[in-house]
């Protein structure tokens, strides 16, 4: 068995389907806002839809970001997805400016107005050189995105790129942490197999 | 520039799907889940329900069938009909919908559609637009229908797209009534029109009888949504993405 998932349970809209996709694909799912059961999961997935700065507030508010930042500097494996990805930055611009929570170094841009935002829809992804195994069968894949700010090509740790725009880290790897711009549990097998591995990570 | 979508469309009505020509006649269709579920299985790049009948008395039941698809289907999945509120929209999403589409409450009043893009950011929310054309105009006008279509509302349609646009949404889903369950085509200058007039994803809809039909429209939309062409039997969502690619667009595997 691989142990209790906690998914963190801070408000995030796309909680349901995300339990729905670990369940899925076998796993023993805590939805939870208690960081004492984050602290004892083996695992960790930290969602998110909608707006950095609500979703940072929201997260900080129910008490669960610091045992959700203790888990990741603890070694636990841990996966945001989204906003989930975007929260673990130090910063965003979105909606007047918003503080993440600073595991990651750098911003969280808006992606240009060049490009019909926000980015729906199933775009390609690549893998960068330094792409761990747990995220290098998606490279060439097409994943679900639907977001409008994104973090920077260059971001620590960052595995897979996506255009939109611009280049921009769709997905990073450092040590324990995982972090992906798209939506796993919406992204059909591909998304599916990723979330599996995720378990066996 | 994502992948051009495909979007089988289902019409749900206490629970099933059904499916009329221009808004009337109905007609059962089968079980909803079961329909989502297939064309998941056949890389649809999204599912969308719309509840025709949108009473609050079957709140519940459309609630109990969003969960019930979320539980088995892991593409995108847009639900609309009878949102009025930040509460209806908010149970949708925590059913397992992962966008909202909102319609004559909107026109009804403006700001709930700056309310709800606040309320879960934008890309959780569509606003669903059915225009009819108004007879005689040139250059040629649109009228906003309500109410599935059964009330016009004086407003017009192209800008009623971008107010929608301005104010959150995070995509259009727009159809033409008068081409709705026709299959004489999507409304190309309709089309053209409002692709040209907003910088949010559009979805068409309204019209698709031949796989052609899918082309002409993803030359200006970014999504194509259809109904009886893939519920009849007469395409699979793998034959019509062939033929796109066949024409030169983008199209997911």
């Amino acid at each position: 068995m691989t142990g209790l998932v906690a998914l963190v349970d801070y408000g995030a809209g796309n909680l349901r389907s995300v339990e729905n996709a670990l369940r899925e694909v076998g796993a023993e799912v805590a939805v939870t806002r208690d960081p004492a059961v984050v602290r004892s999961a083996a695992r960790v997935v930290v969602p998110g839809q909608g707006s950095m700065p609500e979703c940072a507030e929201a997260m900080r508010k129910s008490g669960v970001a610091d045992a959700v930042v203790e888990a990741i500097r603890g070694g636990k494996p841990v996966l945001g997805i989204c906003v989930g990805l975007q929260i673990l930055f130090e910063r965003g611009v979105e909606a007047g400016g918003a503080r993440g929570l600073g595991v990651l170094p750098g911003t969280i841009e808006r992606l240009p107005d060049t490009v019909k935002l926000p980015h729906i829809g199933w775009s390609r992804v690549r893998a960068t050189p330094s792409c761990p195994p747990l995220l290098r069968p998606l490279d060439g894949q097409y994943l679900y995105f639907a977001h409008s700010y994104a973090a920077p090509a260059d971001a620590q740790g960052a595995a897979l790129l996506c255009d939109h725009g611009r280049p921009y880290c769709a997905g990073l790897s450092v040590g324990n942490l995982t972090g992906v711009q798209f939506h796993p549990e919406k992204s059909q097998a591909v998304g599916l197999a990723l979330l599996s591995r995720f378990l066996a990570s | 520039m994502p992948a051009k979508r495909i979007i089988p469309c289902l019409d749900v009505k206490n629970g099933r799907v059904v499916k009329g020509v221009k808004f009337q006649n109905l007609r059962d269709a089968g079980d909803p889940v079961e329909a989502a579920a297939r064309y998941d299985a056949q890389g649809a790049d999204e599912v969308t329900y719309l509840d025709i009948a949108a009473t609050q008395e079957n709140r519940g039941t459309l609630l109990d069938l969003v969960t019930r698809t979320a539980a088995r289907v892991f593409a995108p999945l847009t639900v609309g009909g009878g949102v009025r509120s930040e509460k209806d929209f908010v149970e949708l999403l925590r059913a397992g919908a992962d966008k909202v589409s909102v319609n004559s409450s909107a026109v009804k009043e403006p700001g709930l559609v700056d309310r709800l893009s606040r309320l879960a950011g934008c890309q959780a929310l569509v606003v669903a637009v059915d225009v009819k054309r108004r007879p005689g105009t040139s250059p040629t006008e649109w009228e906003v229908h309500v109410a599935g279509g059964s009330r016009p509302t004086g407003v017009e349609g192209v800008a009623w797209c971008r107010e929608v646009a301005d104010r959150g949404a995070g995509e259009l889903l727009l159809t033409s009534m008068d081409r709705d369950g026709t299959r004489a085509g999507y409304d190309l200058e309709l089309l053209e029109k409002v692709c040209g007039s907003v910088r949010v994803p559009v979805i068409a809809s309204g019209g698709v009888g031949t796989l052609e039909h899918l082309a002409e429209g993803l030359r200006f939309a970014d999504a194509a949504l259809a109904a009886s062409i893939f519920h009849d039997g007469q395409f699979t969502v793998p034959e019509a993405k062939a033929f796109l690619r066949e024409r030169g667009f983008e199209v997911r595997p």
